[in-house]
């Protein structure tokens, strides 16, 4: 892998992000909720906490996540750029990582305003830093191996709203399966638990961060990059 | 650097949408790639470019073998997709600066290298605007600074007229050809003037499969001689059009006669091809002449590649 090429695409793809109104829509909409959670928590309530707003990432990431990513291979396809794009000296798995990390960074953009609340909470009362990074680090986690499921999605069609279902269906199901134990048959339980997302999550927002965690991640974002690579492949064969 | 096609083939499920081809393309030759649509030009040029993997057989560029370095040998290759996709949202500089990062141009060289193709295709007007505000004959240019940026030895366009009006198409015309003079270039088109502007050499393809490969020259001569005469009479109550055909068919030489009448039947149109090598004017006039019918024109076509072109992919 040649970073210099990675990089090359992550600018280029960072910066179209804000070519478009999409982008500052998004990040508007994500600012708003959080925002609301995190007023209500201390007005309404008069919690000194963080609380509130990890509590909602993981729901508003559900279609955050799908919306910026939906386009990443989706439009190039649409428009035929793909087909310039692969044939320049780059490799398939460049292009991947390249615009993983450009979703990546928007993400982080996005959420990094979100300091502003410990910042003026820090004034009020006592905070547990520790909780609060390693929480920010669960989220940014949490965010990565959402979007190499919806570059993956992105990847399959050349429609962005095809690719926003097929993402949030994905999604939506790794959410969700810590939720849905109860019905499941007791030797499935452990293996389900540890592929649902929000169960990881729930014990780095503990303050929790251990290996199984790290690897869980890591692994999952792998799995999805090479997915995507190889569905890039595709139409060398069919 | 050369191109060179072994047994090419491409299988699109069961269909071959090429299907074994072979040629070479030397240094520095143009050559135009000619085929009606979905004759299987874009898929050739895709297997080239590396974007498509052929079922079969194999291509060297520049003696590379691209399956097994495919990336030295995008390295060397400047390709104008068929459509010519851009990138809307970008301005041209930002465009140009992006196409030759991606092409590991040195980063000193880069500015230097994007001024240059702004000024080798003219676009020193619409630089800093987007592309998606851009006229089409100016989208091409920048399709064509992109493909051109790193100064590649092997030049692929698939078909880059196409869609331009005939202002535009003069001007793309000459800029590559102007381009094409230190570059091993292939284009692909169904047009056929434009193989004859600026081709030296001409592959036909049909269905899959290469049905003529040789200079332009070569394949008018392969047909020359052949001539073809169209003569218009005015139309006479006293004959009719059997009757003519009959009279001309009659003249040594002639092989074949076509008569049809014009909309308001005042003329007969008559087509007459004759065997090769035969020029049967004189004759015609002085049957006409003879029948006490009004001449009204009388020339000779010989066959244009467009013919040739027909003959071959009917």
């Amino acid at each position: 892998m040649n970073f210099r090429n990675i990089s090359t695409i992550y600018r280029k793809e960072l910066k179209s992000f804000f070519y478009s109104p999409v982008a500052y829509i998004i990040m508007v909409v994500f600012l708003i909720i959080t925002g609301w959670f995190f007023t209500s928590n201390l007005f309404v309530m008069g919690l000194v906490s963080m609380r509130g707003v990890f509590d909602v990432i993981p729901f508003i990431l559900l279609f955050f996540i799908p919306a910026i990513t939906m386009r990443s291979f989706s439009e190039e396809k649409k428009s035929g750029t793909i087909e310039l794009l692969l044939t320049k000296p780059v490799t398939d798995m460049e292009i991947v990582v390249g615009k993983f990390i450009s979703n990546v960074v928007l993400t982080a953009l996005t959420i990094l305003p979100t300091v502003v609340y410990v910042v003026s909470l820090s004034f009020l009362g006592r905070l547990d830093f520790g909780a609060i990074i390693t929480a920010y680090i669960g989220v940014i986690l949490m965010c990565s191996i959402y979007i190499s499921i919806g570059l993956f999605a992105s990847s399959l069609t050349e429609n962005q709203v095809v690719a926003f279902i097929i993402s949030f269906l994905m999604i939506f199901a790794l959410f969700m399966l810590n939720k849905v134990l109860m019905f499941m048959p007791t030797f499935l339980v452990t293996i389900l638990e540890y592929i649902s997302s929000d169960y990881h999550f729930l014990s780095i927002s503990r303050g929790v961060l251990d290996t199984r965690t790290l690897i869980y991640y890591f692994s999952g974002i792998l799995i999805f990059l090479l997915l995507t690579k190889t569905s890039l492949e595709k139409r060398k064969w069919s | 650097m050369s191109i060179k096609v072994e047994n090419l083939t491409k299988y699109y499920g069961e269909q071959a949408a090429v299907n074994d081809i072979s040629f070479e393309v030397k240094t520095g030759e143009i050559v135009g790639f000619l085929g009606p649509n979905g004759a299987g030009k874009s898929t050739t040029m895709k297997m080239i470019t590396t974007y498509l993997t052929p079922s079969n057989g194999k291509i060297f560029v520049d003696g590379i073998d691209i399956s097994e370095d495919s990336l030295a040998v995008r390295k060397k290759i400047g390709y104008l997709p068929e459509q010519n996709p851009l990138y809307n949202d970008m301005n041209v500089v930002d465009y140009l600066v992006y196409a030759a990062e991606l092409q590991s141009i040195d980063k000193s060289k880069i500015n230097d290298a994007v001024k240059k193709m702004i000024k080798v295709c003219g676009l020193e007007d619409v630089r800093h605007k987007d592309i998606g505000e851009l006229s089409k004959g100016y989208r091409q240019r920048v399709g064509l600074a992109q493909a051109l940026i790193h100064d590649p030895d092997v030049l692929l366009l698939d078909e880059p007229t196409s869609g331009l009006d005939p202002n535009q198409i003069i001007e793309i015309r000459k800029l590559i050809k102007d381009i094409g003079k230190q570059k091993t270039l292939m284009l692909s088109t169904h047009i056929l003037q434009e193989v004859q502007a600026s081709c030296s050499r001409v592959i036909i393809i049909n269905k899959g499969e290469i049905v003529a490969d040789n200079t332009t020259e070569a394949l008018q001569k392969q047909f020359e001689g052949q001539y073809k005469t169209k003569l218009i009479i005015k139309q006479n109550p006293k004959t009719d059009a059997a009757n003519i055909k009959a009279e001309l068919k009659s003249i040594k030489d002639v092989e074949g006669v076509k008569v049809s009448s014009d909309d308001d039947n005042k003329t007969w149109i008559i087509e007459i091809t004759n065997s090769k090598g035969s020029d049967t004017r004189e004759e015609i006039f002085k049957k006409i002449v003879s029948k006490n019918l009004e001449l009204i024109e009388l020339k000779q076509e010989e066959a244009s590649l467009e013919e040739i072109f027909r003959k071959l992919t009917n």
